[in-house]
């Protein structure tokens, strides 16, 4: 079912959402931050506002579907999983422990409610590609959702599956960019630039819409109109902060892959247990 | 007399009535022969253009939805250009993807190195979770075929693209980790996998004017291999001579000394490619220079063993 949450709702998940990232990081001792952080709104909207799913049979085969691209912000995924009800919230803590069902990137084979494991950058969209074919194919009202990042952009492979649904005329489909601007190395556009995004991707003859990532009202309504669209899939450039919701951690590319210390995780939690009050 | 990859082409065809599945392919289908199928299930094959990445995570894609997908493209694409969508796209997440590779080894002939995928077996035996299987003529392809579309999971097929001697004229039902014996003999044991098989089977021949008696398995269940056939007759010839269009890094041979020596030390030689690339030429000219014929099984197995005394 979709839940379709009222927008405070949606604000409180992604909330919710970042306090898991933070608690299941600082236990794991390793992990990405800062990537995790800066989709949240992307995650919470997906799971509590438009996808169609059904958390006691995670292989409902009428579900939608759902791929995180960007494998290492398995964080966030796991975080809005678990508030969606797919497996207790203190399981969290066992991210990247051995035997845990939270590998360091998603498994598939391991924890209920993945669609398809991720962690080799530029593939995860692929695999998004073929999901939707088969429901085309099949005449299957599922639609399949993608997050990818905007590092992710420079793997070929994924202009690969740009092709490849633009061609197969995949309007069933919807990527979802979380555009943080930021990569290990530093800056994007200083890395290795993928600018500018949307021509590229109306060139590869997509439907593209943008939205502040951190406005869940506006992911929303992105997504209402992808859904609107007839022929094209659809990509949403979601605007991100890279660690949004940490202050320390906003904007600073060390914190896509670094250890959270006791003190660094106090100040954290109190950063988003204070954002609840508002 | 057929190629596997038309005996392949030829199965898919034909399973496509019994058998849900969805073909894929990389701008290949008239060479790796999926076009039979493509032709006759238009609605259940996609081609994906020359990008075989994406083939590769489209294929797990779709068979996540649950249902197989056999994925298409000559060996140099799938094992070597697409050997993390591979790994990371298929067999980690255990996909119910297929890869029939075709155009495997030297012998595809003109082409030249660059096309001559000599390590296929070396790289897809090392991903957990993979069967890896390699038929050597149309009746095998075709059981070969259907065990791999009936088996759930990962599967990768290699095919030749030369026409190849008939080994069976029945072949019954292909069992995934069962090799099968195509000749008997008590003095020497040949192992042999794909174009390799026909081959072997006139080294023994060539054998016995020797007075040498040459067991031949066809080992085409490359992973799992079926190592309580082939430690019975290493203990019963004493003597184990593998062949392979194939690298002799990481292949049949490195599979079944990897077996013997750990369960039954045995005096072994190794016909295939000898750690080096490939180049144009006719398939038989490529044969004799790289010794992929039956006059150097013959030879190679005359001297084996010698080394050990």
């Amino acid at each position: 079912m979709k839940l379709q949450a009222e927008d405070k709702t949606l604000k409180e998940k992604a909330r919710q959402i970042r306090i898991d990232i933070i608690e299941s990081l600082h236990r794991a001792g390793s992990g990405h931050p800062g990537g995790s952080l800066s989709a949240a709104e992307i995650l919470s909207v997906l799971y509590f506002y438009e996808m169609n799913l059904n958390p006691e049979n995670p292989q409902w085969e009428e579900r939608d579907r759902f791929v995180l691209s960007k494998g290492h912000g398995a964080p966030v995924y796991y975080g809005a999983l678990a508030e969606r009800g797919y497996f207790p919230r203190e399981e969290l803590n066992t991210l990247r422990q051995l035997k845990s069902r939270l590998q360091g990137h998603p498994d598939r084979n391991k924890l209920p409610g993945v669609d398809m494991s991720t962690g080799s950058l530029g593939q995860g969209i692929s695999a998004a590609v073929g999901m939707a074919c088969y429901a085309k194919k099949r005449g299957k009202a599922f639609r399949v959702y993608c997050v990818v990042g905007d590092g992710e952009m420079q793997e070929g492979q994924l202009w690969e599956a740009m092709m490849a649904a633009a061609h197969y005329r995949l309007d069933n489909l919807t990527v979802l960019l979380d555009n943080n601007n930021l990569q290990i190395d530093g800056p994007v556009d200083q890395v290795m630039s993928v600018y500018p995004v949307a021509p590229k991707a109306e060139a590869f003859g997509w439907q593209v819409l943008e939205a502040d990532g951190h406005d869940t009202q506006e992911i929303c309504q992105a997504l209402e109109e992808a859904r609107r669209e007839g022929k094209r899939p659809t990509f949403i450039i979601c605007r991100t902060i890279k660690g949004k919701g940490v202050s320390y951690m906003e904007n600073q590319a060390a914190w896509h892959g670094a250890a959270i210390s006791d003190q660094q995780y106090e100040q954290a939690m109190a950063e988003l247990r204070g954002q609840g009050g508002r | 007399m057929l190629s596997t990859r038309e005996a392949y082409g030829m199965a898919l065809a034909e399973l496509g009535e019994t058998h849900d599945f969805y073909v894929l392919d990389a701008d290949l289908s008239k060479a790796t022969q999926t076009v039979q199928f493509a032709k006759k299930y238009p609605e259940r094959f996609f081609d994906m253009g020359i990008a075989e990445a994406n083939m590769m995570g489209v294929a797990a894609g779709i068979s996540t939805c649950g249902v197989p997908v056999v994925a298409s493209t000559f060996a140099a694409f799938a094992a070597g250009r697409a050997y993390d969508q591979i790994r990371n796209g298929i067999a980690y997440p255990n996909c119910n993807v297929k890869i029939g590779a075709t155009h495997g080894g030297v012998l595809i002939g003109a082409d030249g190195g660059s096309h001559q995928c000599i390590e296929d077996l070396a790289l897809m035996r090392a991903i957990p979770r993979m069967v890896v299987l390699c038929p050597c003529d149309e009746a095998e392809t075709k059981a070969c075929v259907k065990a791999a579309l009936e088996y759930q999971g990962p599967v990768y097929m290699r095919f030749g693209r030369s026409a190849t001697p008939e080994v069976f004229e029945e072949y019954g039902e292909f069992i995934i980790g069962r090799g099968r014996l195509v000749r008997d003999g008590e003095d020497l044991t040949i192992v042999a996998v794909g174009d390799m098989v026909s081959r072997s089977l006139e080294a023994a021949k060539l054998l016995e004017t020797s007075g040498i008696q040459a067991a031949v398995i066809d080992m085409a269940s490359v992973k799992p291999l079926d190592e309580e056939l082939l430690v019975t007759y290493a203990r019963k010839t004493g003597c184990v001579v593998t062949a392979e269009d194939h690298n002799v890094m990481g292949g049949l041979g490195s599979a079944v000394s990897e077996v013997l020596s750990r369960r039954c030390p045995t005096p072994m030689a190794m016909v295939g490619i000898q750690d080096q690339f490939g180049q144009s030429g006719s398939p038989e000219d490529l044969a004799n220079y790289y010794g992929l014929t039956a006059e150097n099984i013959y030879k190679t197995a005359l001297t084996c063993g010698k080394g050990c005394e």
